[in-house]
């Protein structure tokens, strides 16, 4: 009898981690190709991985089939913060009446020449 | 909820939804944390995720035939489309998970059936000048689909179909040198081209949708640059670069009232079975099932694999924490 009640504990304990590792699902990673070299990383995607080393193999079968790349960089999604767009005005806008930071704002005589 | 503050609710969405409307009239690409309709959302997750599906279960029916290629050129050439095939349907997975829709969420829509994907890939590949005929019209119709979709108004769209149209071209090429090797070949062999263009000639020409009466989404999709061209326009397009390539390699399309109409500009043709194409789309075709089984089984199947990376990677990062202390 106790054995038998062991047996189903197992069991329910069985199901449970299944239940717990199938609802677990791969990460997602954000992908960083650079072309060559002398450019700089470019987002080119994004994909699904265990871990790093495997988002970094898989990012070469997605996005490199083509030798679209000389180094990957990868890093999960959940670690990059992103600035929201509903707040661009408050972001972006002080940038925008400050023409004294452009060469254009600065008046010259016609005779200077390469300035 | 006042009544006068549901009507400033209302407006206030109102007015956002009119500068969401101008701005795709300016060209401007949607990304995706900006503000959109619902329905936008709604709209784009279904083309996208049927548009990845249809990637995917696409890789089964020349999956089949990667064993069986005549030669070591072909075998690579294959293969290699198949795995593009797979890489398309991630890079649209992604683009589509950007709209706040899971990979699991989508992976059961298709394997639950709610969700739709390309009618063609219901239809079965069974000789090898298949494999010529799918590669030349049914790529050759995809990339007709496809190219005006590079500028889409959302902007993970459009960029993952700048990649899928950029990699596209050499499957249709692919498919067309298969079939002109049949053609310069034994009576069999050209038969067999023949007999591949004739059973997939009108399956092609229905992959490009319903006619312009019939489709619901036209309208709406036009506008948010999610469709350039209206079906029947694409689909006389296909016609009319496809005829020449059919002739040129001594093959005839299968359709008696396929004629040159002189005052058009452009081929005039039979009758589409739309029946057939409805059949299909509801579940009839000679091989929903198969692929559905193929598909759902791979996954099925594929189960433990990812619990065992996953619990692979908890247990090195666990002794990873476990030496930093």
């Amino acid at each position: 009898m106790k054995l038998k009640s062991k047996k189903v504990q197992l069991q329910v304990r069985f199901q449970f981690n299944k239940k717990i590792m199938a609802t677990k699902n791969w990460p997602l990673w954000e992908v960083f190709v650079r072309s060559k070299n002398g450019l700089e990383h470019r987002h080119f995607g994004s994909l699904h991985a265990a871990d790093a080393e495997m988002a970094l193999e898989n990012a070469r079968d997605v996005y490199t089939r083509r030798n679209e790349g000389v180094s990957i960089w990868v890093v999960e999604s959940k670690n990059i913060t992103a600035s929201n767009p509903e707040h661009n005005g408050e972001m972006f806008e002080p940038a925008q009446d400050k023409v004294y930071r452009h060469p254009t704002f600065y008046e010259l005589p016609d005779e200077v020449k390469y300035m | 909820m006042s009544e006068e503050q549901i009507n400033l609710e209302a407006e206030r969405s109102r007015s956002l939804e009119e500068q969401f409307e101008a701005r795709i009239v300016r060209d401007e690409k949607i990304e995706a944390k900006d503000w959109m309709p619902e329905k936008y959302r709604k709209t784009h997750i279904r083309q996208m995720s049927q548009h990845a599906h249809s990637e995917i279960v696409g890789m089964l029916p020349e999956g089949n035939w990667i064993t069986r290629a005549p030669s070591l050129r072909r075998k690579v050439a294959l293969l290699a489309k198949v795995q593009d095939e797979a890489g398309h349907g991630l890079y649209l997975y992604s683009a589509c998970e950007t709209l706040g829709i899971s990979r699991d969420e989508l992976y059961e829509q298709l394997h639950s059936g709610k969700a739709k994907y390309s009618s063609i890939f219901n239809y079965p590949t069974v000789t090898w000048a298949d494999m010529g005929a799918v590669g030349w019209l049914v790529d050759g119709a995809a990339i007709i689909n496809q190219v005006p979709l590079c500028n889409t108004s959302y902007g993970p769209y459009a960029r993952a179909m700048v990649r899928v149209c950029k990699e596209e071209s050499f499957h249709q090429r692919q498919g067309y040198e298969i079939m002109i090797k049949l053609t310069n070949g034994t009576p069999e062999q050209k038969e067999m081209a023949q007999d591949a263009l004739n059973r997939w000639w009108w399956p092609s020409l229905m992959m490009l949708g319903p006619t312009d009466a019939e489709s619901i989404h036209t309208e709406q999709s036009m506008k948010w640059k999610l469709k350039r061209k209206s079906n029947d326009d694409l689909r006389q397009q296909f016609i009319d670069q496809t005829v020449p390539q059919a002739e040129l390699i001594g093959l005839t399309i299968p359709d008696p009232d396929l004629k040159w109409n002189e005052e058009r500009g452009s081929y005039d043709f039979g009758e589409i079975d739309w029946e057939e194409f409805w059949q299909v789309v509801k579940g009839h075709g000679p091989c929903n099932k198969e692929r559905m089984k193929a598909r759902v089984g791979a996954w099925e199947r594929g189960e433990w694999v990812r619990d065992a990376a996953m619990a692979h990677a908890e247990k090195q990062q666990e002794r990873k924490e476990k030496q930093a202390v």
